[in-house]
């Protein structure tokens, strides 16, 4: 798996766009929104290599808080504008109001496109790039108000193990949120879904990154990946409360999510 | 990996041969159209341009063997299976041969040109293991194609290459290289290419045997010109 995500690092980005037709977009805006993060929230990022989840994030929680801001100053209408003034320094280094996310990857290459990424876009404080497995996490327990996992889960050979990591990490009332390829039950569609992915999707990989077999590989990796409802059980073996799951595009993707109590 | 072979056995579709990806028609038809495209947007890419060889050579690869099969020294080369490789070449005693020898001269345009015989790609979408030999024999001889024609390595020579090949083998992908590569050239060189180059490569590869019946290993030491004579190349102009 680790030879497979280095060779396909650097065209990452441009293969998701090109498989999903742009939809994987869409797709991680769901899950942010659906995480609905206030400022001050610490999430953790796994297989976030090149920071798509930890960007969203970033503009999502620095959007609430410039809305808090605003409500707080129109609270304030009767200070001189001395104080206004002064209030803005102070909260000039706080437009994220202490948020942070930690994006892990178990790849350099992934975390080094990803910085690269960050500072094309300009995305500076609040975050942090680590190298680690999500099957053995270089965290201690109870630190993170979320754990998100995008597009990762189905390449780690110890599914439990990574759950069971995600328990630990997450702070009590943590939620963890997965992201992933999942099953359609549709029959109709899934013969067409069967259809792309088999016939159009490695194809794609040999034309835009010269690389026939890794993208064979993930589709067939996306078949092997354990249904819903088998996601769902196996979140609540590793001690989850309220898991649920979402489907997207009639089961391409779903969201699965779960509570630390 | 093991998994892999057994399940693809089971539907029909073996691995032929080392680096061999059997694909479907409707894959072939998608990655042939892909890979014109990003060839023509990327011309740096030569893997795409080896794969538009492998998708659309269906006919005129078996109409090459063919041709190798009924001669005796294409036969030969068919049975032994030579390949050229700097492993396999002995570069010191072929640079060591006169001037005007096919070695001397073969090595004298890897060096000027800064080429090696070991980029060429594996073929990976034929289906059939004799013609992916005959598509990898052709990839390797085309330095020779250049030597014997007598062209360098720039757009211009590769160009002109590209015609006599299109010409020799039918290949459609020699033949939309020749088609579309003057794209990027110069008018001036347009216009060389298309009063003089141009005409030549096709009459000299119309009149030539099929190059891929030449046993070149065994002729390092044939003078250029004799051998251009015999193959029925003209003189470069």
């Amino acid at each position: 798996v680790y030879q497979v995500f280095e060779s396909v690092a650097k065209k990452y980005d441009v293969m998701n766009d090109s498989m999903t037709l742009g939809i994987h977009r869409v797709w991680k805006d769901i899950l942010v929104h659906k995480m609905n993060p206030t400022p001050g929230t610490v999430l953790l990022d796994v297989a976030g290599g090149t920071g798509d989840i930890a960007f969203r994030f970033i503009n999502y929680v620095r959007s609430v808080r410039e809305r808090q801001l605003q409500r707080k100053l129109k609270n304030h209408q009767s200070l001189s504008w001395q104080e206004i003034f002064e209030s803005y320094q102070k909260d000039k280094f706080n437009s994220l109001g202490d948020s942070q996310v930690v994006v892990c990857d178990i790849n350099r290459e992934m975390l080094k496109v990803g910085k690269q990424k960050a500072q094309h876009l300009g995305y500076s404080e609040g975050l942090s790039w680590v190298l680690g497995n999500a099957e053995e996490l270089p965290f201690d327990d109870d630190k993170f108000d979320v754990y998100t996992i995008a597009f990762g889960i189905r390449n780690v050979t110890r599914i439990d193990m990574a759950l069971q990591e995600a328990y630990r990490v997450l702070k009590p009332g943590g939620r963890f949120l997965c992201l992933e390829f999942s099953h359609v039950s549709n029959p109709v569609l899934s013969r067409l879904y069967d259809l792309y992915s088999f016939q159009v999707i490695p194809v794609l990989g040999e034309v835009i990154a010269g690389d026939w077999k890794s993208y064979q590989y993930l589709v067939e990796s996306i078949r092997q990946f354990p249904p819903q409802e088998e996601l769902k059980a196996m979140i609540e073996d590793a001690g989850f409360f309220k898991v649920d799951y979402e489907n997207l595009n009639f089961g391409i993707v779903a969201i699965h999510s779960g509570f630390k109590l | 990996e093991q998994e892999e072979e057994e399940v693809e056995e089971e539907e029909g579709w073996q691995r032929l041969y080392p680096g061999h990806i059997p694909t479907s028609p409707l894959q072939k038809a998608l990655l042939a159209a892909g890979s014109a495209v990003m060839a023509l947007c990327d011309p740096y890419r030569h893997d795409m341009v080896a794969v538009l060889g492998e998708t659309t050579g269906c006919l005129a690869l078996p109409n090459l063997r063919d041709k190798m099969r009924h001669h005796p020294e294409g036969y030969r080369i068919l049975q032994e299976r030579p390949r050229i490789r700097l492993s396999t070449l002995d570069m010191s005693r072929l640079r060591g041969l006169p001037d005007g020898s096919l070695g001397r001269e073969y090595v004298r345009f890897l060096e000027d040109n800064k080429v090696s015989p070991d980029t060429r790609m594996p073929p990976k979408f034929v289906d059939d293991e004799e013609l992916a030999y005959v598509i990898q024999r052709y990839r390797e001889v085309h330095d020779l194609m250049h030597t014997l024609l007598g062209m360098p390595t720039n757009m211009l020579g590769e160009v002109v290459v590209k015609w006599f090949e299109a010409v020799q083998t039918g290949l459609p992908m020699c033949v939309l290289g020749a088609a579309f590569g003057p794209v990027r050239l110069s008018t001036r060189k347009l216009q060389v290419l298309a009063t003089e180059l141009v005409p030549w490569a096709i009459r000299s590869g119309l009149n030539a045997s099929c190059v891929l019946n030449v046993y070149y290993e065994q002729r390092w030491e044939q003078p250029v010109e004799s051998l251009r004579e015999e193959i029925g190349i003209f003189p470069p102009p």
